[in-house]
């Protein structure tokens, strides 16, 4: 007991001077004046302008005032140059990005009905049971596969190709790498999706894919990493802003992370286990999350027309997350037969996360502090907003979860379950919705047809998620309890259970729906063109149509 | 600009953290379970216990069912007899390792000593409402066979609870489902061993 209290201490003391000598090294001007770097993602003038292709003309002029109270948009003085080579930038990653995004999109759309039929089979263990592909052990894993690696991943590479050029400010190079890596990643995930149907699962939760589909995403991993090492080459800015680094970053560790999870031969046991959870929360901490904070720190400023709150604060916060989140997977094994060492370890990091966490969440809600209403107008905002406090609320959640008390609890219940969503939906897939928002119309040139299915996609996932995640929670913590209580029989655990079970597939059908919305809307953009488009528009003035229209080449 | 973040910094951060990570959370666990012998009470799995295993593994039992139980002083798990709490030692023959994060059903760590009966396992695996009362447990009906009238010679026959008898039907578990359990009928991980904390103690 007193070694692991010592042991407890020196990783605690450890791992703050490791960090701060770690961050000193790396950027000696950290507390100087970087604030400039937070206005890379503005042009000349263009700061204190808002924008939102996403939402309709009225409301892009009543989300300026609403800001700027009542000052004019400043677009006016924004030169042609800066506007052309915007153009020039946004076009040269729009095929790239539509690839990536309808992919994933459609594996959204699968991802969901298998997650619904795996929520549905929990309480009416009798239904379709006669096909061996469809039991609950293989059309739940192929639930997580297809939303994690399809949807999940596919659309925070979409989005992090169309970032790429806006942050670098000149044209994606080596988009073609980027198209082959899509369709390599995407047969890859096909081909690992049928194989756990078939009955060809590796058995390692995260790590489902057989080794044969799991070199196809190593490898697309890669080929779509290509085209941000080529566009660096060619940038046009002196300062890389914060949203280049989570990605950028985040290219380099997915390939890595999940090629040695996967080499063939080296894992056995115990230490399988203890890789197994190294893995499954680095993807999250690693890939995800890193996805996801570049596209929430870019997309608020950019529809606000303000620079974030304190860029040194991100600064903090992208190494202090990469430090931390890198080190928590242990705690899926609290209370298992591996070295107390290690589990200290990733206690202290997952309670250290608070410091990465306190970074972001300052930062977005001081940026949007004031300008609440802005929500309102910009469907942008209210998704990413969203995302961006449950990111809060998910990291919070998780750092408490990693105390040994509490998970003594939570541990091997559906609360676990419910946490796993709060952050990748929650969190994630409201602020990859948000984005794609943004960046269609870029992406398309013209833009959503269907204004109110913007609000129905976000009622419908709101109100389903609010329902799965309270539902979820409130069950996992009741089966919790009755498991540790010796007296009751294991049973009670399970039909305590049952009603929020029942509830999670009528929150889980409502998601379904929600993102049937989503993809047909999206589909529809894509495929019908209204008379009456002019090209996007930029507040209210069809400005960028007749540029984009001047620009191509004839 | 001095103090700038370039590329190079940038990645070589990136790579020097991923490193320390994969030094704590895999590269010394490596090293130290290496060296971890099985127990001498624990027997390799047998060939029919092996293919057992596949199934299980295939059919995803792990997102319902831990392998490892807590100590005493952190859950009552050796109290609902799951066993004592499990070591490294006891999971050198198992890959993929099965441990589990979910408790949907009981941890079947030393599920044979439970319930050491064949049949009761053939017939639960079949239908489970049959033998636990409000088990949300999918029935799993692809790992057998039904034909009218007696079964034949060789083929071996489950006995299900009147209520849930079907007259004039055999059901016959497949190789599958007999391979099955005789992969649960081999969790049997009672034997004595060190605990972690005594390991330490004789490291120390």
């Amino acid at each position: 007991m007193t070694t692991s209290v010592y042991l407890l201490m020196a990783s605690f003391v450890l791992s703050l001077a490791g960090l701060f000598v770690f961050i000193a090294s790396m950027t000696r001007g950290l507390f100087g004046s970087a604030e400039e770097g937070s206005r890379v993602i503005f042009d000349a003038d263009e700061e204190n302008t808002t924008e939102d292709p996403a939402a309709s003309p009225t409301d892009q002029a009543r989300l300026q005032a609403e800001v700027r109270e009542g000052a004019p948009a400043r677009n006016v003085e924004m030169s042609r140059a800066d506007l052309l080579s915007r153009v020039k930038a946004d076009r040269s990653s729009a095929g790239p990005t539509l690839l990536c995004l309808s992919l994933a999109v459609a594996w959204l759309v699968l991802g969901s009905f298998a997650g619904l039929t795996a929520s549905l089979k929990m309480h009416w263990p009798d239904w379709l049971v006669a096909p061996e592909w469809l039991t609950f052990g293989r059309i739940r894993p192929a639930h997580l596969n297809m939303v994690i690696y399809g949807w999940s991943s596919l659309s925070g590479v979409g989005i992090a190709l169309w970032l790429i050029p806006r942050l670098l400010k000149t044209e994606l190079v080596g988009g073609r790498y980027a198209y082959a890596g899509a369709l390599v990643w995407t047969l890859g995930v096909f081909i690992g999706v049928v194989s756990i149907l078939a009955g060809y699962s590796t058995g390692l939760e995260w790590l489902e894919f057989p080794l044969f589909p799991a070199c196809f995403l190593v490898v697309g991993g890669a080929l779509m990493g290509v085209p941000l090492i080529l566009t660096l080459r060619n940038r046009k800015v002196p300062h890389l802003y914060v949203s280049v680094w989570y990605l950028g970053a985040a290219l380099i560790w997915f390939p890595l992370l999940y090629a040695v999870a996967n080499a063939p031969g080296i894992h056995f046991g115990v230490e399988q286990a203890t890789m197994n959870w190294w893995f499954g929360h680095n993807v999250l901490g690693l890939w995800f999350t890193p996805l996801g904070l570049a596209a929430a720190y870019y997309f608020i400023p950019k529809v606000l027309g303000t620079p974030i709150y304190s860029y040194n604060l991100s600064l903090l916060g992208f190494w202090s997350l990469a430090f931390f989140y890198s080190q928590v997977g242990g705690h899926h094994l609290i209370g298992g037969p591996v070295p107390t060492w290690l589990v200290t370890l990733s206690i202290v990091q997952s309670v250290m996360m608070i410091i990465p966490v306190f970074a972001v969440a300052v930062n977005q809600h001081m940026t949007v502090v004031g300008h609440f209403r802005a929500l309102k107008f910009s469907p942008t905002l209210r998704f990413i907003v969203l995302g961006a406090m449950m990111y809060t609320l998910a990291s919070v959640q998780g750092s408490i979860e990693a105390l040994r008390s509490v998970n003594t609890i939570t541990h091997f219940t559906h609360f676990t379950i419910a946490h796993a969503h709060l952050g990748l939906y929650g969190f994630f897939a409201m602020v990859m919705f948000g984005s794609i928002y943004f960046v269609m119309p870029r992406v398309i040139g013209h833009e959503w047809p269907y204004a109110p299915l913007i609000s129905l996609h976000f009622w419908l996932v709101l109100g389903g998620f609010a329902i799965y995640f309270v539902a979820l929670t409130i069950g996992g913590w009741l089966q919790g309890l009755a498991m540790l209580d010796a007296k009751k029989p294991f049973m009670d655990s399970v039909a305590v259970t049952i009603p929020y079970l029942e509830a999670r597939s009528i929150g889980g059908g409502m998601m379904v729906l929600g993102h049937l919305v989503f993809a047909c809307h999206f589909f529809l953009m894509i495929f019908v063109r209204k008379a009456t488009q002019a090209g996007p528009t930029r507040f209210g003035f069809p400005q960028l149509g007749p540029i984009a229209a001047a620009s191509a080449p004839s | 600009m001095k103090g700038e973040i370039t590329e190079f910094k940038l990645v070589s951060g990136a790579l020097v953290i991923l490193a320390v990570a994969t030094m704590a959370l895999v590269a010394i666990p490596y090293l130290i379970l290496r060296d971890v012998k099985p127990p001498a009470a624990l027997k390799p799995y047998t060939a029919q216990q092996l293919r057992g295993r596949a199934i299980y593994v295939k059919n995803g039992c792990i997102y319902c069912h831990s392998q490892q139980p807590r100590d005493p002083s952190q859950a009552p798990d050796d109290t609902r007899g799951w066993g004592r709490p499990s070591v490294a030692a006891d999971y050198a023959y198992d890959s993929p390792h099965q441990l589990g994060t979910m408790r949907t059903g009981p941890d079947l760590f030393n599920i044979a000593v439970r319930q050491p009966s064949q049949d009761w396992h053939l017939g639960h695996l079949y239908q489970p409402r049959a033998y636990t009362k409000g088990s949300i447990m999918p029935a799993f009906p692809f790992l057998y066979t039904e034909h009218a009238g007696p079964p034949a010679p060789g083929e071996k026959a489950i006995h299900l609870p009147p209520e849930y008898a079907k007259p004039g039907v055999s059901i016959i578990a497949t190789p599958a489902a007999q391979d099955l359990v005789a992969y649960l009928l081999s969790l049997d991980h009672s034997y004595p061993v060190l605990t972690n904390e005594e390991q330490e103690q004789v490291h120390d």
